[in-house]
């Protein structure tokens, strides 16, 4: 329905939810009961108080360099909300909402954040590859699972979230085109929030949109409202089944703007208005999804209190939890170079430890 | 005389380049609005315009490829790559154009570029932001690699790699950047890229080092000569081509060596330099050669990677091990 009426060269955005809350486009409204509405809300909901309390923690200097979510709620939690549990995700390290939605405790977000490996050892059934800092370098690993998948046997699809900025790198280029011609099941979305930490969207590519790139691959490229949930969700869900049942992939870019910092080491007034992220305010997800569903009789204030308090109470409990957990011992950096330690690796471990205990370390 | 910490020292040398040569171009990501997420080219956007100074795609293959052909067609690119776990991508270029161009063509083209990049541990980062990989560079024919560890050298350094008419890798450590300031001449000046410098000298043991571990070594030394050793420093300066005419007259005057590196140990910097003593000074030997180096794991994050870097007690303890032999 999206897919197919959608042209990425004419200036359009998929959008059902106005700013205002209000459904503008009843004919593509997905199908979402009440309380899926309500848990699209509570996952967004949860990831900003994730975010501001962390942004807080780091303030205090209890936390490490921390790259917040702010703002770009929506894109990741309609998305995530329209693939299975036993999809595949190859994250990029900005997809709080994702990871959430997918079922990833928070213990072990806070402790990847914190600077411990063992965060990123998640519950099998979540199905996230770990967070990916070369930028775009994952899009590859999508190709490869979504590859796999359909080798086996299997229906599952892979979904690969990148940044407007990493559309410039090649592997970004690899991977649409690995996809395409082997019509994989994929789903590629570009969160397009506007920045590589300093530089604008139009700095990296001449394109009219992200979503138009698509045509030059020969796959659907769609350009969606990322601050819209619903929008999300449905075009999400449409490239989805569309990559299950064998169709290929999709390109998705996700129009939204990151509120925050590029991370807490960026300084984002260096180079840019805060008239401008004021204006986005204005757009904000959470805030356009509580005006629709206080509309609709299924969220109220006191509702929205105890939620926040119960959600805050959390996120502070399993932030102190992580803070106890102290350092990283010696013995796990080693223990996972390879399978077995060489004895190379053996010996320089031996040598480590008996250091320390020499020291009284 | 200006007073400045080593990164201000980078943006002196390369504000300094930039007035002298109007060939001279500097770009790479986040470089030109915001100056560097260091803050390495700040105001030279404002100064030079955005054609001598500019935000590249996100694309390090790009930066580093572009580049080439830039100073294959007569400019004097000097590129930043974010950090040097972000080469990755640009490794290609680097090795299989960059290096090698000038042997390909016979001398027909040639490629004078400087590729920058913040490199080394110790900073609490995220993954591939704590890396050392000189080796990887210094092992490949056709590249110079150059580690500054003071605001003086970083400018006569990055000055004289901007001069020379091969690319060359200029690796900084973002540790100390902003560590000390020191006094830098507003002038022009070059360091010769292969000398390395005797920073102090001493009877018993050579010790090298390069970029934030020679602080680290430093201080090891300040504990060791308190208990009565007298020990040499040399900051290599350039990892490529090794000055082994400064190494080998300071072994054969201490009959003793040692290598602190943040770069892991095995095949890493520390091998060869130990066995250029081995080959030019094995005679003055009194003790086996010592490489203090990091784990041959993963970098960890910071909770763990205290595991990792030389720290100030440790390598007190590796070099006691040859003083005391």
């Amino acid at each position: 329905m999206f897919l197919e009426n959608f042209d990425p060269l004419k200036d359009e955005m998929i959008q059902i939810m106005d700013k205002d809350g209000v459904v503008v486009r009843p004919d593509l409204m997905p199908d979402l009961t009440d309380e899926e509405i309500v848990e699209l809300y509570k996952t967004m909901r949860f990831s900003r108080i994730i975010d501001e309390k962390t942004l807080q923690y780091q303030r205090q200097g209890r936390m490490l360099t921390y790259a917040p979510n702010l703002g770009q709620e929506a894109t990741q939690v309609g998305s995530a909300f329209a693939i299975r549990q036993t999809d595949w995700v190859a994250p990029s390290f900005r997809e709080l909402g994702v990871w959430l939605r997918k079922g990833a405790p928070l213990k072990n977000i806070f402790l990847y954040w914190f600077g411990n490996e063992l965060g990123m050892k998640m519950p099998e059934e979540v199905r996230i590859l770990p967070v990916t800092i070369p930028i775009a370098s994952q899009m590859q690993h999508a190709s490869g699972l979504a590859y796999a998948a359909r080798y086996r046997g299997l229906d599952d699809i892979a979904v690969a979230y990148v940044g407007d900025g990493g559309t410039s790198q090649g592997d970004f280029h690899e991977a649409l085109n690995f996809a395409a011609v082997q019509s994989l099941p994929n789903v590629f979305i570009v969160q397009n929030n506007q920045f590589a930490i300093s530089t604008r969207r139009k700095i990296q590519t001449k394109s009219g949109t992200i979503a138009q790139k698509a045509l030059a691959y020969g796959i659907p490229g769609v350009q969606v409202d990322g601050n819209d949930i619903f929008a999300m969700y449905a075009v999400t869900k449409e490239a989805a089944d569309r990559a299950r049942r064998g169709d290929g992939p999709t390109l998705i870019e996700a129009y939204t703007y990151r509120m925050g910092a590029h991370t807490t080491s960026d300084d984002p007034t260096v180079y840019r208005d805060n008239s401008e992220v004021d204006e986005w305010r204005d757009k904000d997800p959470i805030d356009r999804l509580r005006k629709y569903m206080m509309a609709k009789g299924i969220w109220d204030e006191e509702k929205e209190e105890a939620y926040s308090e119960e959600r805050g109470r959390f996120v502070k409990e399993t932030f102190e939890d992580v803070e106890k957990s102290g350092d990283t011992p010696l013995e796990d950096t080693f223990d996972y170079v390879f399978a077995q330690k060489t004895p190379i690796l053996e010996a320089q471990y031996q040598a480590k430890k008996a250091f320390y205990a020499k020291e009284g370390k | 005389m200006l007073v400045l910490n080593l990164v201000e020292a980078v943006t002196n040398a390369l504000d300094t380049a930039m007035a002298n040569d109007k060939n001279v171009v500097v770009y790479g990501e986040d470089v030109g609005v915001e100056g560097g997420v260091f803050r390495a080219t700040k105001g030279l956007q404002e100064k030079y315009g955005a054609e001598r100074c500019f935000d590249s795609i996100l694309a390090e293959s790009n930066i580093v490829g572009a580049g080439i052909g830039m100073a294959i067609n007569g400019l004097k690119p000097v590129v930043e790559i974010q950090f040097s776990g972000f080469m990755f991508p640009a490794f290609n270029q680097i090795v299989t154009h960059a290096a090698r161009m000038r042997n390909r063509t016979r001398g027909l083209y040639t490629v004078p570029m400087v590729i920058r990049m913040p490199y080394g541990g110790g900073v609490r980062a995220l993954e591939h932001h704590s890396e050392s990989l000189e080796v990887l560079f210094a092992h490949t024919a056709g590249l110079k690699i150059v580690v500054p560890s003071t605001p003086y050298d970083a400018k006569g350094l990055l000055l004289a790699a901007i001069a020379d008419p091969d690319p060359v890798i200029f690796m900084e450590p973002k540790r100390i950047y902003r560590a000390f300031k020191q006094e830098v001449p507003e002038e022009y000046y070059t360091i010769p890229i292969g000398k390395a410098k005797v920073l102090k000298e001493g009877k018993n043991l050579t010790v090298v080092a390069w970029g934030a571990m020679v602080r680290e070594t430093q201080k090891a030394i300040e504990i060791l000569e308190k208990e009565g050793h007298s020990i040499e420093l040399i900051d290599l300066r350039t990892i490529s081509p090794i000055d082994k005419e400064t190494i080998l007259a300071s072994v054969q005057k201490t009959g003793r060596f040692a290598v602190v590196h943040e770069a892991a140990t095995t095949f890493g910097p520390g091998a060869e330099l130990i066995t250029t003593v081995n080959e030019g000074a094995f005679l003055y030997l009194e003790a086996p050669p010592k490489r203090v180096g990091s784990n041959d794991t993963i970098v960890p994050l910071p909770k763990g990677e205290h595991h990792y870097v030389p720290d100030t007690d440790y390598i007190v303890s590796e070099l006691r091990t040859v003083l005391e032999f």
